[in-house]
C-alpha cells in the first residue's frame, strides 16, 4: 500500500500549509500596498498635511489599507509565533509570550483601523 | 561489515548549534539573509506601536502632524530627535530587508529555482541592495542632503 504522494498518511494539526500560504498572501497585498502609497506620496508637489492625509481619505484607499492592516496582523502573529516555536521550549512561557503576542497584535490592529476611519 | 561500521563512526555528528557558539559560526550569506529576516521581522513587530503611533500623529490633525514633523527636528517629550531618527533608522533597514528577502522567497517559490549559486547570489543581492537603500534614505532621513 502506497503511503506516499496523495495518498500519503495525513497528520498533524493542518495549519502548516495554511500558514505558509496566508504568510505569503498576506506579503503580496503588503507589498502591493507599498507600492501604491509610495506612487501617491512621490507625486510632484509639497507634500503637507492636506496631501498626506488626502491619500488616505479616499474610500478605495481605506478599504486597501484595512485589509493590510489585517494581513499584517496574521503576517506577524505566523512569523512571531514561529519564532517563540524554535526557540521558547518552556511552555508556560511559551504560551504567555503567545498570548502577550495576540494582545500586542490585536490592539496595534484596532488602533490602526480607529485611526484610519475616523478622518 | 567492519569496513561499513568504521566509516559510520568516523562520520561527523552535527549537533543544534549552542548560544555559545553563534559568534564563531560562519553562516553562508543566505543564512544570514535568513537570520536578519527573523530579527528585522520581530524588531517591526515590537516597534508596531511606534509605528502605530506615527500613523496617528501623521494623519489625525494638522496639529498633530506638526508635532509629529517636529518630533525630527526638536524631539518629542523627553524622547531627542536623534532617537526618533535613529528608531525611524532601524525600521527603514528592517522593512527594507524583510521586503527585498520577502520578495527573494516568493521569487524562489514561484520559479522553483533553489540551486546553490542562485541562493548565494541573491543572498549577496539582498544585503547589498537593502543596505545601500537604508544608507540612502538614512542620508535623507539624518538631513545630509
Amino acid at each position: 500500500m502506497s503511503t506516499f504522494g496523495s495518498k500519503r498518511t495525513v497528520v498533524g494539526a493542518h495549519y502548516g500549509l495554511r500558514d505558509w500560504l496566508a504568510q505569503r498572501v498576506t506579503a503580496v497585498l503588503m507589498a502591493v500596498f507599498t507600492v501604491v502609497v509610495l506612487a501617491q506620496f512621490l507625486m510632484p508637489g509639497a507634500l503637507g498635511y492636506d496631501r498626506w492625509a488626502g491619500i488616505f481619505a479616499q474610500q478605495w484607499m481605506k478599504f486597501l489599507t484595512f485589509v493590510v492592516i489585517l494581513s499584517l496582523a496574521y503576517h506577524a502573529w505566523v512569523g512571531t509565533r514561529d519564532i517563540w516555536m524554535d526557540y521558547v521550549k518552556p511552555v508556560g512561557l511559551r504560551l504567555a509570550l503567545h498570548v502577550f503576542t495576540l494582545v500586542w497584535l490585536l490592539g496595534c490592529a484596532g488602533w490602526a483601523v480607529q485611526v484610519l476611519w475616523r478622518m | 561489515m567492519t569496513n561499513t561500521t568504521k566509516i559510520k563512526a568516523a562520520r561527523p555528528v552535527y549537533r543544534n548549534i549552542h548560544i555559545s557558539q553563534i559568534s564563531s559560526y560562519r553562516l553562508p550569506p543566505a543564512g544570514i539573509v535568513s537570520i536578519l529576516h527573523r530579527i528585522s521581522g520581530l524588531m517591526m513587530f515590537l516597534l508596531l506601536p511606534f509605528v502605530v503611533w506615527m500613523f496617528d500623529m501623521s494623519l489625525t490633525s494638522e496639529i498633530s502632524y506638526d508635532a509629529f514633523t517636529n518630533a525630527f527636528v526638536a524631539g518629542i517629550g523627553f524622547v531627542p530627535a536623534w532617537f526618533v531618527k535613529l528608531t525611524v533608522l532601524a525600521l527603514l533597514w528592517g522593512y527594507l530587508h524583510h521586503f527585498i528577502a520577502g520578495v527573494r522567497h516568493l521569487w524562489m517559490d514561484a520559479t522553483h529555482s533553489v540551486s546553490k549559486e542562485q541562493g548565494h547570489s541573491t543572498a549577496v543581492m539582498t544585503l547589498a541592495l537593502s543596505v545601500l537603500l537604508t544608507l540612502l534614505l538614512g542620508a535623507k532621513l539624518f538631513g545630509l542632503y
